[in-house]
This record gives structure tokens, C-alpha cells and sequence, in this order.
């Protein structure tokens, strides 16, 4: 809406706009600068801003209290992990819903959906001791089932859409050029779709990395991810303000980026397509 | 060789028949243009010819081989798409490339069909380009160019000139004839446009409600459609059609005379009418005629510089030879 | 566009994803099931007779019951309320012409992707904490007595953390719906005389409606699970203060080792969320078509 406004109202729209703006990401920003500072700086009163004595001690520590970098694997492995595995069952779901939609195209849509309503709680248990009997508790490979299975109707469903928008015409061009219907997937709609899938991609890393129910019921030291190690400073580290930011900084930083970058995608993957 | 024969070919998308019991058999080496308006299953046809769609029942073959079952990639036929359908993530030469990729043919073989077939169209420049960035004539271009280099036994086009702009299309009408005649291979040709239809084909099928109409040489279906619809639909502008007393003096239900086939005259004739709209073209004038008495307008050609205005009266005297009669259901008597 | 070839490679297809979800949904659903109906402890080995509705007359008769279903309400209706209305006012606030909107927008999206255990503890210890949080420390420079965040209203503070969390969401996806209303309209609407109180409530709200139907519905399926923010904060507490029902289930299953009476927990969370799901899936499966 580019309408002609006088410079008088577009400074106070970015006044009040930046103001709130900041208001919001300041426990963000307060989270970050708290990681520099020492542990006696980070309870200060009154509390110091940018004036301290900047140290990375904190980024140090982390690692050596709690072998950071092996959580940090964790997530990598897992939100990776499970978007990968989640992608490989998803592209030829969509393929065949976008390309090929029969009387009931529709209604599995819904009922992919609808497992995303099944609430977590209400499946815990079973999980927990299954996982307990196979030895999967507490492993990186329980855990990217688990989120393969969760995030599956997302990918599934935002794959369909963009799918969606490839014309039929070319898919059909390909197979009267001889493609068998692997070479269609691999050669034509996959190269095609590329944007799309990398949205997906990125999303659903977004939301297995910030995955906060099952990664704190299915883990202990071994496989625990971030979100679970952050949880372990619930007390008494809790207490160390700096280290807890540093550890903080760290865990979101990566998806904070990734974030950024995939904006408009994620209002299209976490509304199923409805907002685009 | 590209010889195909349908055999009670249906097509049904659920409770509804689009295609009704059909046989048709095209001709090695023929140019074969299926014409009709919007709606008429004339792009079904030529998808169940491709495989794209499966028959309800009937046969279709290739080459005298049941092709009925064969998947779309093993017919042997090409396609051109109305839409191009070219790959946009692939350069030129790769789109024209994929085929033969497909196929698992040599790289060399490949390189050299692709520079024949670039050669042939025009496109040798245009190779290292993707498809977004050529015009629509290059892109039709290289949508054939993908189509020649697999030589197939068969070249299906689904209306591949509606994308493009009037001037463009006369100039691809042309090109695609030519390529036939340089190719002699089967072509099968989609359109509701009976210009292309009349200018290109060896054989026209013209088509309505998956009925074919009449099956026939361009000049055959002209000087001798089978019924009313065909009659008004081949031959631009359209066959004035006329019921009523003048028909009954033929004895006829109608009779259609072609707007070529009237005199004009400002003194006398058998038909008196009144001059409305008149489209000059340079080379000739068409000449809306009202008031007549017969029809709504009946529509003459004349000479480009004839001199009569809007208003004017005029008299038309039909050529004897050239009336159509048409009786109760529409057939030609 | 399709054969019965493609047809066929098309149910091929789609049977992993299917048969997948099939069994994550039935499997530990009929275990969940089956489990509610017996006495269940993992801390008491051996039999576990069955013992029908023993467990959720127990459940239901609980006290902690009752003021888990009405915190899990309140937790999902507060977030809705405080994240729609203030979504709707930063998405119009964003719209408008001003420097660096890029910018802000980042600024404003950026909760979202901090994870639950994260903001959760950070609002815990560095702002909520009455001794060395930032707010313990204003309410000192004002003179006034720190308040006991997570103590004093426990459930309160969730709230606050988790639409903190919510609000780049809604923000987001009002934002680009309101960016897809086009300014044609708006100027007719001015042309007309629409002053901005009737412009906001005739044109821009109802062009909202499907984008706001869509943060809700996405919203309560988040909502309804939140755990790990009372996990890290106040643990339930004071007493079941702040506990909603996923909470509860998990003190019960997993802290008490109580398989029987969490599973029952379990079956009425699931109900739950399936009254919520049919009336939000009514209203998503319309505007499917669109």
C-alpha cells in the first residue's frame, strides 16, 4: 500500500513502531549482552548496559561444565535428521495429491492435518515405554522418528502447495519425452520445486530445533538437545545469569538467522497454505 | 512410419461420455488437424492418443501394435504443449536434450541431433538460454525442437500457436508446414481455429460434442460439408445460412451460400438489402447486409474498392452452383 | 490428467506418508486406551488387572483436575486474546510508511524462534526474579516492593511468557494479509468519506477474518500442548497453581509412574482437543478450496 504520507506522520509511525519493536526483542538483546558479561556484572544493581568489561568467559565455560557442543550436535543431528527423512516420505505424498488428486484428495489432507491435533500428551505414555522396551529412550534416532512423525502433515501439506503451482503440462511433457515416472520426480518436479523444498526445509528445521515436548520427555544426558540442556539450567545454574545467556545465545542464534531469512515462507507453511 | 487407427475409442470422465464410440485412422506421413469448437473433446483425443489419459474402452494402435495399455513414454510419439511445458531450470540445449537423455543415448549422438534440430529452427544462438529468457516464438520453437530430435512416429500439437501473438502465429503456421514437408512424419494437430485448420492440414477431422462431424481435405470439407454445423464452421467469414420460404423454393430446410459466392449489385438482383457494417480489408471488402427479409445479415465479399456506403441499398444474386441445401436434420442433400 | 498407470504409482506413493501417520495415530492411541483401564503403576511390578473407569472417576474426583482443565483455558484464552488484538495492532502499525520497516519487522518476529526453554528461563531468572530481574530492579527504582512474578500469579507469568512468545506469529500472518488488501479498496473507501474507525471495522477486519481464523486454529493446537514453559518456570506450582492438563498428565505418567491414571489424563486431553479441532477444522476446511 504505497500511498503518500507526510514526513511528519512517517516519523512517528517509526518512532512508535521502532520503540515497540525493540520493547520486543529486548529480552532477546538482553539475553545477548548478558552472555558478555561476568557473572557479577550480569546481577549488578543498577544493571549495566553496554558499559562493562566484555569478556567471553561465559562461551568458555559453557563448554567445559557441560560438553555444549554434544547438544549442540544433538540438535543438528535431530532437526536435520528428521526434516530429511521427513522430506524423503512427504515429496512423493505431495507429488501424488497435487498430480494425480482423486475423490479423496481432499479428505487425507484434512486427516494429515488432524494428526497434528492429536495432542502430545495424550499418546506420552505408550511412546515412553515403547520407546523404554526397544531402547530408544534417550537416543538421537528415537527422537527423529518421533519428529519425522510430528512434522510430517506440515511438510506434507506445505510440499502440496507448492507443488500445486507447477502447471501439470510440463510433468505430462516429460513423460511423453520418456521419463519414467522416478526420472518425472527426480529430473523435472524435484529441480522445479527447489524453493519450495528449501522453504519446507527450513522450516521444519526451525521447528524441530525449537521442539519442546518430546525432547524434554525422551531424553536425559545422551541425546538431549539443546532445548533440553537449556532446560537443565532451571536450577541451580539458573543462577549464573551470564552463563545461562551464553548458553541462550548460542541455542538460538542459528535458528534466529535461519528465521530471518525464511520469513514469508513460514506464513505459509504454519498456516497450511491458507495465507500466502 | 506413424500410422494410427482408433477403434471405437470412448472416453467417459465418470457418469459423463465426452468421446462416443469413435474410429478414425491416420496415415502415414499425414497432417492431420482435429478442429472444433471449445468443448468438443478435440484435446481429449489427441491425450488419449498420447496416453496422457486411458481410453474407457475401444482400441488404439500404432503402427498396427495395440498401444491401448503402453504408458505415455513408450508410444513414441511427441508432444507440443499449448503452454510450451518447456523444463525452466534447464538451458535450451538440455530441454532438447532430455529425450534423448531419457532414451540413454550417447552424448555425441545427442550433440549432434540437438545441432541439427537447433540448426533447423533457428535456435543455435539460443542454446546456452533458459527458457525464461527467450520470447514466446523461441520458446514454441524449442518446444518443437524437443519434439523433432527424438524422431518420433508421431508429433501430436495441442493448439501450440494460442499463446502467440497474430503475426508470430501466421509465421509458426508456416514454419510447422514446412516441417512437415522437410519431415514426412505423422503430425496430429489440435485447434478450434479453422484457419490453421484449413492452411496446414493434409485431412481435417472436425469435431463436436466428441462426435466427428466430418473427416476430409480442407477443400473437400469446403466445397462440400456433410451438415449445417460444418458448413458454418469451415470457410471465414462464415456461410450465410437461410431458412424458411427462399430455402423451400430449393427444396430444403436450409440453404448456406458462402459470402464469396454472391454478386453485388446497386440496381438489381434476386436478394434487395440494405448495407451496414463494412469491413475493408484492402484486398477485399465484407460487406454486412441487413434487411434482407432472410436473415439477421447476410455477409458478401467484394472487391476491395467497391463503392458503397452504410445506408445504401444493394441487391445480391447467389451463384446457382454454389448453394448448399441442407434438409430436416441438418445433412447435406 | 491422470491414467490408471498413474493412478496406481500415485496410491504407491502416498502409502508411506499414510501408513505412517496411520500408525503414530492408532498405535499409542489404542495403548493409551487400553492402558486407562488398569491399575498401572511402574513403581508396583507385577499384574495390572483391569479396573474399567477406576481411573478416571479418580481423575475426574481429582481436585488438581478442575483447575488444570480451567488453567489449560485460561492459558489458551489469554494468549489468544492478548496475541490476536495485539497482533492486529502491530500488523496495522507495520503497514504504514516509516523508516527501517525491515527492520522492526525482524525485531518483532524474532521471539518466535527462540525455544520454549529459552524465553522461558530468561523471563524466569533475568526479568521476573524478585532479587535480580530487570523488573525486581524498576519496581526498586520506583520504590516500590518487587512483585513475586511466579509465586504471586503464576499462571499470569505463563501467560505473559508464552504470548510474548505467540505475538511474532499472529503479527506475521495478519501483516501479510493485510499487505494482500488492496489499496484500491481502501482509497474507494475514502473517496466514500470512510474516516479510519469505519475503514479498520468495514474493510480491513473482515478482510482479516480468514487470516485471524487461521492464527486461532494453529494457535490452540500449539497451546493446548504447552509444556515446557511451565516445566522450567514454576513446575506446576504453587501447588497446581499454573498445571494445565498436559502438565498434570505428565506429573502423573512420568513423575509418579502412575501409566493407568495418566493414560486416563491422556484420553481426556485428547478429547479435549478433538471438541476444539472439529469446530477450528470446519472452519480451515472451507477456506481450503480458496
Amino acid at each position: 500500500m504505497a500511498r503518500a504520507v507526510t514526513t511528519r506522520r512517517k516519523s512517528i509511525n517509526t518512532a512508535i513502531a521502532w520503540a515497540i519493536g525493540i520493547l520486543i526483542f529486548f529480552p532477546i538483546l538482553w539475553t545477548i549482552l548478558t552472555s558478555f558479561k561476568t557473572e557479577a556484572e550480569a546481577i549488578s544493581s543498577p544493571p549495566s548496559f553496554l558499559f562493562f568489561d566484555w569478556t567471553f568467559e561465559n562461551y568458555a565455560a559453557v563448554q567445559e561444565r557441560s560438553n555444549y557442543f554434544r547438544h549442540f550436535m544433538n540438535s543438528v543431528v535431530i532437526s536435520l535428521g528428521s526434516t530429511i527423512l521427513g522430506l524423503i516420505i512427504a515429496v512423493p505424498a505431495a507429488w501424488a495429491m497435487a498430480f494425480v488428486p482423486g475423490k479423496n484428495t481432499k479428505n487425507v489432507l484434512m486427516w494429515m492435518l488432524s494428526t497434528k491435533m492429536l495432542p502430545p500428551v495424550g499418546v506420552l505414555i505408550p511412546i515412553y515405554l515403547l520407546f523404554r522396551d526397544t531402547g530408544l529412550l534417550d537416543t538421537r534416532t528415537g527422537l527423529v522418528i518421533v519428529l519425522t512423525l510430528i512434522n510430517l502433515p506440515i511438510i506434507v501439506w506445505m510440499l502440496y502447495t507448492y507443488f500445486r503451482e507447477i502447471p501439470g503440462e510440463i510433468l505430462e511433457a516429460a513423460r511423453m519425452d520418456g521419463a519414467t515416472l522416478r526420472d518425472e520426480i527426480i529430473h523435472v518436479l524435484t529441480p522445479m520445486a527447489v524453493p519450495g523444498i528449501a522453504s519446507t526445509l527450513l522450516l521444519n528445521i526451525i521447528l524441530a530445533w525449537n521442539e519442546a515436548f518430546w525432547t524434554l520427555n525422551l531424553t536425559a544426558a545422551n541425546a538431549a538437545p539443546l532445548t533440553a540442556f537449556i532446560a537443565s539450567y532451571s536450577s541451580p545454574e539458573g543462577l549464573f545469569y551470564a552463563k545461562l545467556s551464553a548458553a541462550s545465545t548460542m541455542a538460538i542464534a542459528p535458528i534466529l538467522i535461519l528465521g530471518w531469512f525464511s520469513q514469508k515462507q513460514l506464513v505459509r507453511g504454519l498456516t497450511f497454505g491458507a495465507v500466502k | 512410419m506413424g500410422t494410427i487407427t482408433l477403434d471405437k475409442v470412448t472416453k467417459s470422465f465418470g457418469a459423463v461420455q465426452v468421446i462416443p464410440p469413435l474410429d478414425l485412422t491416420i496415415g502415414d506421413g499425414e497432417f492431420v488437424v482435429f478442429v472444433g469448437p471449445s468443448g468438443c473433446g478435440k484435446s481429449t483425443l489427441l491425450r488419449l492418443i498420447a496416453g496422457l489419459e486411458d481410453v474407457t474402452s475401444g482400441e488404439i494402435r500404432i503402427d498396427g501394435r495395440n498401444a491401448t495399455e503402453t504408458p505415455p513414454a513408450k508410444r513414441g510419439l511427441a508432444m507440443v504443449f499449448q503452454s510450451y511445458a518447456l523444463y525452466p531450470h534447464m538451458s535450451v540445449r538440455k530441454n532438447i536434450a532430455f529425450p534423448l537423455r531419457m532414451a540413454g543415448m550417447d552424448k555425441a549422438e545427442q550433440d549432434r541431433r540437438i545441432e541439427a534440430a537447433a540448426k533447423v529452427l533457428n535456435l543455435s544462438d539460443y542454446l546456452d538460454r533458459r527458457p525464461g529468457q527467450l520470447s514466446g516464438g523461441q520458446r514454441q520453437r524449442v518446444a518443437i525442437g524437443r519434439a523433432i530430435v527424438r524422431e518420433p512416429a508421431a508429433f501430436l500439437f495441442d493448439e501450440p500457436l494460442s499463446n502467440l501473438d497474430a503475426a508470430l502465429r501466421v509465421n509458426m503456421r508456416l514454419e510447422i508446414s514446412e516441417l512437415h514437408n522437410t519431415l514426412e512424419t505423422t503430425m496430429i494437430y489440435v485447434t478450434h481455429d479453422q484457419v490453421e485448420a484449413m492452411t496446414m492440414a493434409d485431412k481435417i477431422v472436425v469435431l463436436r460434442a466428441g462426435n466427428i462431424e466430418q473427416v476430409g481435405s480442407p477443400l473437400e470439407l469446403y466445397r462440400n460439408p456433410r451438415n449445417v454445423f460444418v458448413a458454418g464452421f469451415i470457410g471465414s467469414p462464415k456461410m450465410n445460412l437461410i431458412d424458411g420460404a427462399e430455402a423451400a423454393k430449393h427444396d430444403a430446410k436450409t440453404i448456406g451460400v458462402r459470402p464469396e459466392h454472391m454478386s453485388i449489385s446497386t440496381t438489381d438482383g434476386q436478394w434487395r438489402g440494405v448495407v451496414g457494417v463494412s469491413e475493408h480489408l484492402g484486398s477485399d471488402t465484407f460487406l454486412h447486409v441487413h434487411d434482407t427479409g432472410l436473415a439477421d445479415t447476410l455477409t458478401v465479399r467484394c472487391d476491395g474498392e467497391i463503392g458503397v456506403h452504410h445506408g445504401d441499398a444493394v441487391y445480391l444474386t447467389p451463384q446457382p452452383d454454389k448453394i448448399h441445401r441442407f434438409d430436416e436434420a441438418g445433412l447435406r442433400l | 490428467m491422470a491414467t490408471q498407470h498413474s493412478r496406481a504409482a500415485a496410491r504407491l506413493m502416498i502409502s508411506p506418508a499414510v501408513i505412517l501417520l496411520l500408525l503414530w495415530m492408532i498405535v499409542p492411541l489404542t495403548l493409551t486406551l487400553y492402558f486407562s483401564t488398569l491399575r498401572y503403576n511402574l513403581l508396583m511390578p507385577g499384574a495390572n488387572p483391569f479396573v474399567g473407569f477406576e481411573n478416571y472417576s479418580y481423575f475426574f474426583t481429582d481436585p488438581a483436575f478442575t483447575t488444570a482443565l480451567l488453567n489449560t483455558l485460561l492459558l489458551v484464552g489469554g494468549v489468544l486474546v492478548i496475541t490476536v488484538c495485539g497482533g492486529i495492532a502491530l500488523a496495522l502499525l507495520l503497514d504504514q510508511e516509516m523508516w527501517g520497516q525491515g527492520i522492526v519487522r525482524l525485531l518483532v518476529i524474532a521471539p518466535f524462534f527462540v525455544m520454549p526453554t529459552v524465553s522461558a528461563l530468561v523471563w524466569k531468572n533475568m526479568f521476573m526474579d524478585p532479587v535480580n530481574g530487570l523488573f525486581g530492579y524498576l519496581a526498586r527504582a520506583f520504590g516500590a516492593q518487587p512483585f513475586e512474578w511466579l509465586t504471586a500469579a503464576p499462571l499470569l507469568s505463563i501467560i505473559f511468557i508464552v504470548s510474548w512468545q505467540w505475538l511474532p506469529f499472529a503479527t506475521l500472518i495478519l501483516l501479510t494479509a493485510i499487505q494482500s488488501l488492496s489499496s484500491e479498496q481502501l482509497e474507494a473507501a475514502e473517496m466514500d468519506g470512510a474516516r479510519f474507525g469505519s475503514k479498520f471495522l468495514w474493510i480491513i477486519l473482515p478482510h482479516l477474518a480468514r487470516a485471524i481464523t487461521v492464527v486461532i486454529l494453529i494457535q490452540t493446537i500449539f497451546l493446548l500442548s504447552i509444556f515446557a514453559e511451565i516445566l522450567v518456570t514454576t513446575g506446576g506450582g504453587p501447588g497446581v497453581a499454573s498445571t494445565n492438563l498436559t502438565y498434570l498428565v505428565y506429573i502423573q505418567s512420568l513423575l509418579q509412574f502412575d501409566v493407568g491414571l495418566g493414560s486416563a489424563g491422556g484420553v481426556v486431553a485428547i478429547i479435549l482437543a478433538n471438541i476444539v479441532a472439529i469446530f477450528l477444522m470446519r472452519m480451515i476446511g472451507k477456506n481450503l478450496d480458496a
